[in-house]
């Protein structure tokens, strides 16, 4: 994160050279500081790798906030509705994460997405147990999942 | 103008409050009682903290507003996940039109460890030849 903290650091000198020390400033040098290091400094690894993540993540937010209405909007109609739509499952998920923090956050955003719940990792970190409201093809949700999680990772990585 | 766009997010925000309590009510069992608090809870604070960015409009109250959002986000999910877990393991019941259940069986009850699938076959060949 050696491309963020320098990024951090352009704003605040934003900040103290034009005197305009509030939230906005801040946001001004962040997004100055952020063009400044995409065009001089591409050539580092540090920050060309750094570069590309940024808007990779604003995608991500995007995506994500999509998906969380769609999930929402689906188990809202199941709720109001007399007759119970769900097709329950508890399944396993081989994982590709591999550290702790990895684990963490594709478990978070799982539970955050379309039905999906995540209840427990293996003891050996291997495999995501969840569960399911919509079950309708076990290889299709898992592929789903497991394209989710790329997603994730390679945010991470 | 604000406040009409405040005063939607409130409302979008505490319907789908509503309709998070209303499937706590519903659903039929612990683990989709879970699925609906979790994301229309989520949801649903996440709108209501973002109308008060709206209307107040300043710096200082959108950073906090994101904070708390950024938070709900993180912690949400881990609540869900211990109370499905803890309700998985003390044997509460799940509906009984359930299609799969892989995590039947994996917990060892003494340790409170989880075998992995793959764990878990090998385990049941090795009772299996040991039966033999």
């Amino acid at each position: 994160m050696g491309g963020f903290a320098w990024n951090i650091l352009l704003a605040l000198i934003w900040v103290a050279v034009s005197g305009n020390i509030s939230g906005a400033g801040l946001f001004t040098g962040f997004v100055l500081g952020y063009i400044i290091l995409g065009l001089t400094l591409r050539e580092v690894p540090v920050f060309s790798a750094y570069v590309r993540r940024v808007p990779k993540i604003f995608m991500f937010a995007c995506y994500f906030a999509k998906e969380l209405v769609r999930s929402n909007l689906r188990v809202a109609w199941d709720v109001v509705t007399p007759t119970h739509y769900m097709k329950p499952a508890v399944i396993a998920v081989p994982l590709d994460a591999r550290t702790e923090g990895e684990i963490a956050l594709v478990a978070n955003l799982i539970s955050l997405t379309p039905g999906t719940l995540s209840l427990d990792v293996s003891t050996d970190r291997r495999c995501l147990y969840l569960h399911v409201m919509y079950l309708d093809d076990l290889e299709e949700t898992r592929a789903q999942i497991k394209q989710f999680e790329a997603r994730v990772l390679e945010l991470l990585r | 103008m604000t406040e009409w766009i405040a005063a939607l997010l409130l409302m979008a925000g505490s319907l789908l409050m509503m309709l998070a309590a209303l499937g706590a009510v519903r659903m039929p069992d612990l683990l989709m009682r879970m699925h609906a608090t979790t994301k229309a809870g989520a949801l649903g604070s996440g709108l209501i903290m973002l109308a008060a960015a709206v209307f107040f409009g300043s710096a200082e109250v959108w950073a906090r507003v994101l904070a708390i959002i950024a938070f709900i986000m993180l912690t949400a999910p881990v609540a869900a996940h211990m109370i499905g877990r803890a309700g998985y393991f003390v044997g509460v019941p799940l509906w009984g039109r359930i299609l799969r259940d892989d995590l039947k069986g994996r917990y060892d009850t003494d340790n409170h460890s989880l075998e992995s699938p793959a764990e878990f076959n090998e385990r049941r060949q090795h009772e299996d030849r040991r039966d033999q």
